[in-house]
């Protein structure tokens, strides 16, 4: 595929990078990414993969724009006030950029209807905003096979690392087991969070959602990146696949 | 003895446990895992994991926020 004169100037800046160039660009194209949630995490990863010129987008988000979303859920403008999350993140997106094309699904997963969107799509971003939802998705994508950047936020800290599922890389549930007791974890209306720190996490997943897409090395794998912005600190936690990780031994059952 | 926490120097007492340690810091176990030299500890097993000359200890919260 040839690109328009219209994309050479729109991805200008990206097509001198040597790990992009017009080859690069067309992978883009071709490729698609789910975000589950178009919150503060998904809103940023969302912006800067259509911008990068991702051929397709899946955005699944179950809730309407709330005023005290607005602080930090930057695909969400004040008009949009009460309108689903999905519409109104698909308007900014085809906006910013028409080669997108933008699947939405505003309904709450679960472990019925996640697997048939999986296989839809090359790359996951776990953009949500709770541990049942974040144990879910790493653990379908481990049996579906499925590549995903996992990222957490809270008050003016975050957590990212990526999956692939080449066999030697943990899971979230390699890391973390099981979620924590839910009265031992203050939810975000009650902990709070910077924005700008929800921000930064997305903008580090679409960066390694680009990666993958164009096939580069050097992803967040067995490692589990922490950023504490108060203090601004990066801090790298090492960790393996979990040998009594029930899902990625399941995984491995099946394999051999 | 000479511990590290997540990236600083701390002195520790001999035949204290892991689980010892998150008391002293204040930490709810059931809130973090621990990175210890490398391998990554689950709170069931913070109370039977003393602590060791040269520990490098990271305390990694959950974070679930989007």
């Amino acid at each position: 595929m040839t690109l328009s004169a219209e994309q050479l100037q729109r991805y200008a800046r990206q097509l001198k990078l040597p790990e992009v160039g017009d080859a690069g660009q067309n992978q883009l194209a071709m490729s698609s990414v789910l975000l589950i949630g178009t919150g503060g995490l998904g809103s940023a990863a969302a912006l800067y993969l259509a911008a990068a010129g991702v051929g397709r987008l899946g955005l699944t988000d179950a809730d309407s724009v709330d005023l005290s979303n607005l602080q930090r859920q930057i695909l969400h403008f004040t008009p949009d006030l009460h309108k689903p999350k999905t519409q109104s993140a698909r308007e900014k997106i085809n906006s910013l950029n028409p080669d997108v094309r933008v699947e939405t699904y505003q309904e709450r997963l679960d472990a019925g209807n996640l697997p048939g969107l999986l296989t839809q799509y090359d790359f996951i971003i776990d953009a949500t905003d709770n541990f049942i939802t974040k144990f879910l998705i790493s653990d379908e994508c481990v049996r579906a096979g499925k590549p995903f950047s996992h990222a957490g936020v809270t008050g003016w800290e975050g957590q990212t690392f990526t999956y692939l599922p080449d066999g030697r890389c943990g899971c979230y549930r390699c890391l973390f087991a099981a979620p924590p007791p839910p009265e031992k974890i203050p939810d975000q209306a009650a902990a709070g969070i910077l924005g700008a720190v929800a921000g930064t996490l997305g903008t580090l997943q679409a960066t390694e959602a680009l990666k993958y897409l164009l096939g580069l090395d050097g992803l967040l794998t067995n490692r589990l990146l922490v950023y504490q912005a108060r203090r601004l600190k990066w801090r790298e936690i090492r960790f393996q696949p979990a040998p009594d990780c029930p899902v990625c031994r399941e995984k491995m059952l099946k394999k051999s | 003895m000479t511990i590290t926490v997540n990236g600083e120097p701390r002195q520790a007492v001999l035949g204290r446990t892991l689980q010892d340690l998150l008391n002293e810091l204040d930490v709810d176990q059931e809130t973090v895992v621990v990175e210890r030299n490398r391998e990554i500890l689950n709170h069931p097993r913070f109370a039977d994991t003393p602590l060791q000359e040269g520990d490098v200890l990271e305390i990694v919260r959950f974070i679930g926020g989007g």
